[in-house]
């Protein structure tokens, strides 16, 4: 994967599919700590110690009957070569969580990318989950939580074209924020 | 800014049009393969361009653009298939943002597939 924010749209793809009611996305990067974590969790149907084992293995995984493959070991995959580190966590019937921390500065970092875009996407093609997305930074942070803008938005759908709009410049406000020294 | 009460507003004015959007029985549907394979191969810039060319269109009310998952056939992503109501579903294959505004004008506005994109042409 080019980019950090691909690997969550695979794994978030992976709660829509556990049929989770909320996803919550938690980006954590500081630049003074020279650290970044990528926190995915879902309260979708969880697995069994056994499955967690198994999809953090590419191999033993594609021969299961059971829809995992490469998805969880390229997210870990980018985590360990920056000297990082990769945990999941999963309870039947309560949910998954997903954690990858890297060290920032490393040669095979790779780069956030385009995150906005990804919880963008994820809004629209799964309009009836809900998900949380917080960003922090060493300037601050912001999190967009479809569930207050349900409240809000009544019976109008979340992939309404002029609220996924609203949205995106909404991210594209608020990141400014806390990356650039505006 | 971007604030709550503008959100308010879109809410108002949705309402309107809200049974308009609903179960538009003429509605096209335009799925993006959007599993890992297809996601490596570059589908979310397919996927942003083909919403952004349908919303450019003004066409957002009659056309759907959604995800879906790996169909087998990951040498070929990024995948897009286009389900026209009464048609026979077309299968885009090895697709690119620029393809994808060429789909949305032939094959979804004027109803011409773009064989040399679909996956019996591509090699």
């Amino acid at each position: 994967m080019r980019e950090l924010s691909l690997n969550v749209m695979d794994v978030a793809q992976n709660s829509v599919r556990a049929e989770a009611d909320l996803v919550k996305i938690i980006v954590n990067e500081s630049d003074k700590d020279d650290f970044l974590s990528i926190t995915i969790e879902d309260d979708g149907c969880g697995m069994t110690e056994e499955q967690v084992e198994q999809v953090i293995d590419p191999f033993f995984t594609t021969r299961t009957t059971r829809k995992v493959g490469l998805g969880i070991p390229l997210f870990k995959l980018s985590a360990e070569q920056t000297g990082g580190s990769f945990d999941i966590k999963s309870r039947l019937g309560e949910g998954t969580t997903t954690k990858a921390s890297y060290k920032k500065s490393h040669v095979d970092m790779t780069p956030l990318g385009d995150i906005n875009s990804t919880v963008e996407i994820l809004i629209r093609c799964n309009p009836e989950i809900d998900f949380v997305f917080t960003h922090s930074t060493d300037k601050g942070s912001f999190t967009l939580d479809t569930r207050e803008l349900r409240e809000v938005l009544g019976d109008v759908s979340l992939d309404n074209p002029d609220v996924l709009e609203w949205i995106k410049q909404y991210l594209e406000e608020q990141t400014q924020i806390i990356l650039g020294g505006v | 800014m971007k604030s709550l009460a503008e959100l308010k507003a879109i809410r108002d004015r949705a309402k309107a049009d809200l049974d308009l959007r609903k179960e538009n029985p003429n509605a096209c549907r335009v799925l993006v393969g959007m599993a890992t394979c297809g996601i490596a191969a570059g589908a979310r810039p397919v996927l942003n361009a083909f919403t952004e060319e349908i919303a450019k269109r003004g066409l957002t009310d009659s056309v759907t653009v959604t995800q879906t998952g790996c169909i087998g056939i990951c040498q070929y992503e990024p995948v897009v298939e286009i389900e026209i109501p009464g048609e026979e579903k077309v299968t885009y294959v090895k697709m690119t943002p620029e393809k994808a505004v060429k789909v949305v004008n032939d094959h979804i506005v004027n109803k011409n597939v773009v064989t040399e994109y679909t996956i019996g042409t591509v090699k």
